[in-house]
């Protein structure tokens, strides 16, 4: 078997900034020699309304905490800190939020890392113009792309593979904060930069792009240390009182991923399927035969746009005559909120509108029919969501259902009952109701035609290279 | 005697993969039941189809024999997150497959 030499050594600190960096974990990868910190900070798992919206899913505190551990290493070590899919979505306001922070704890740690900011956000008017130029495909399920469905999304992203992070690297950068990339390319960026074969890096991106998730018990610690060949790669915990096996790690080409031997990347397709999975002590894994096969360059887009608003109410129901008939209760409550609703509020201030009751303990996570025979639930708790064209109109559609949802009998001729409300006052109102409306491809002859590339430093001024 | 997914699997597990597609796991409890199981007829696009309303046409199904495992993937039938979502992250679609009879 051969021996992986001069290697790059990359720690992948976590699964994704702010999820818990840990600061022995660091050390003991710093120790082992690595060259840099790779991670994502975000993905499109937790729905479109953090691209919609610009915003982070993680809070401030959480994110500036790992960056305060990583910088303050980097302040001693010198190793680049590569992070991709900025802020949860990867918009230009989620990198602008990420790098205010990045700024304000080089400006606590007193050092000037040289900050690379990539910008992938595309705007509607640049969009349309590609796709008139035939530039942009459909990926399955979704059909050619039209102007209305461009002109639906608050937010539009493309997808970034390794080469613009390399440029980035090329001019020196310290700390590089990029928006949507790729989880892989974030990871096999710094290899692929520093020489190591594009198909171990690829494919070493996409173990360790979860951190600690490809180890046997993904429940200790936090990262991963990759060691990238010419010939393969190399995979382990960085926590210790952990281990990688050939199972643990092939098993996370499954993870969240269509196809379990074929990657479709910017460039080109990772093909995994005569990768060989080899234990080469108690906590390492060592992986060759993994190829990259070159494709014409294409980048992924995200598009998230806004809707309708919701307004919520929550009852939990104990009432035994409900639990005993609860797909009757539903339905004629259903029944009877709506038609108090459209016997209340005029139809010209209405418009379209939707309420549904979710039976949680019964049926509301499947949303099927329950079987009959069914032994009724001990409880329920029956979630109201009223969709309408703004918040107010939710918000005016609860309260109108209000006095039914609290009170509804299930049998007639008895004293009407009062159901659980948690809440006062008893609605929440929601805001908007989010979508992916793109599942689409630009492609391009130059991997940096589309994004832009700022840099900052620790005073925040920026200036655009080149 | 009637055998379900849910008796020959050691871990079932569906995730999204994407906005768009949803993707279940089967991780067979052994080489001996995924050689038995892992073509069963019962295991079809059109069972798809028919559990999470995704066209047959489009489910995938990948065999990964090394793990003992059945991947299938199929695209979502109602939009993430959408008006009526209840599972934003697919994470319980797995459960309907469990009873499925493989006899």
């Amino acid at each position: 078997m051969p021996v992986l030499t001069d290697t790059v050594n990359i720690i992948v600190p976590c699964g994704s900034l702010g999820a818990g960096v840990r600061e022995s974990e660091v050390a003991w990868g710093l120790a082992q020699g690595a060259h840099a910190f790779a991670t994502d900070a975000g993905s499109t798992d937790s729905g479109a309304a953090y691209l919609a919206q610009g915003v982070s899913k993680n809070n401030r505190a959480s994110v500036k905490r790992d960056l305060q551990i990583l910088m303050r290493a980097q302040a001693s070590a010198g190793i680049p800190i590569i992070i991709g899919t900025a802020g949860q979505a990867g918009g230009d306001m989620n990198v602008d939020w990420t790098s205010d922070i990045v700024i304000e704890v080089a400006e606590e740690l007193e050092y000037s890392p040289r900050i690379a900011l990539l910008y992938s956000e595309l705007d509607r008017a640049q969009v349309k113009a590609l796709n008139a130029r035939g530039r942009i495909a459909p990926l399955a399920p979704k059909g050619p792309l039209d102007d209305s469905t461009v002109d639906k999304c608050d937010h539009i992203v493309a997808a970034m593979g390794v080469e613009p992070f390399i440029e980035a690297l090329q001019h020196g950068a310290d700390i590089i904060i990029a928006g949507r990339s790729t989880d892989t390319a974030v990871l096999a960026c710094y290899p692929i930069w520093r020489g190591a074969s594009w198909g171990a890096a690829w494919h070493a991106g996409k173990v360790g792009e979860c951190g600690v998730q490809c180890a046997a018990d993904p429940s200790r610690g936090s990262g991963v240390l990759l060691r990238v060949g010419a010939d393969g790669f190399r995979v382990e915990p960085l926590s210790q009182d952990n281990r990688c096996t050939p199972h643990s790690v092939s098993a996370h080409m499954l993870y969240e991923n269509k196809d379990p031997f074929r990657l479709v990347e910017p460039g080109g397709v990772l093909d995994v399927t005569n990768a060989r999975y080899i234990q080469v002590d108690e906590r390492t894994v060592e992986v060759t035969g993994s190829v990259w096969e070159q494709a014409p360059y294409t980048l992924k887009l995200e598009g998230a746009g806004a809707g309708p608003y919701q307004t919520l109410m929550l009852v939990g129901i104990q009432d035994p005559d409900v639990l005993n008939d609860v797909d009757g209760f539903h339905d004629r409550l259903l029944y009877a909120l709506n038609r108090r609703v459209q016997r209340s509020i005029p139809a010209d201030q209405l418009g379209e509108y939707h309420i549904s009751l979710r039976l949680y303990g019964w049926n509301a996570v499947s949303g099927d029919t329950v079987p009959a025979g069914t032994p009724p639930p001990r409880e329920i708790g029956v979630l109201f969501v009223a969709t309408a064209a703004t918040q107010e109109l939710a918000d005016d559609i609860a309260r109108c259902c209000n006095p039914y949802f609290f009170h509804f009998p299930s049998v007639p001729d008895k004293e009407l009952p009062s159901y659980g409300f948690p809440f006062s006052p008893a609605q929440v109102s929601r805001g908007q109701v989010y979508e992916f409306l793109l599942n689409h491809v630009v492609s391009t002859e130059d991997p940096l035609e589309l994004i832009r590339i700022e840099w900052a430093d620790a005073r925040g001024d920026r200036r655009r290279v080149g | 005697m009637s055998v379900k997914v849910g008796d020959v699997c050691r871990h079932v597990r569906s995730k999204q993969a994407g906005p768009f597609w949803v993707t279940i796991d089967l991780f067979f409890d052994g080489a001996e039941n995924y050689e038995k199981y892992h073509k069963h007829p019962a295991l079809s696009p059109a069972l798809i189809e028919k559990l999470y309303g995704a066209p047959a046409d489009q489910v995938g199904f990948y065999h990964v024999d090394d793990l003992a495992v059945v991947k299938i993937s199929y695209p979502r039938a109602s939009v993430q997150g959408g008006m009526v979502e209840r599972d934003l992250h697919s994470g319980q679609q797995y459960v309907r497959l469990l009873d499925v009879e493989l006899t």
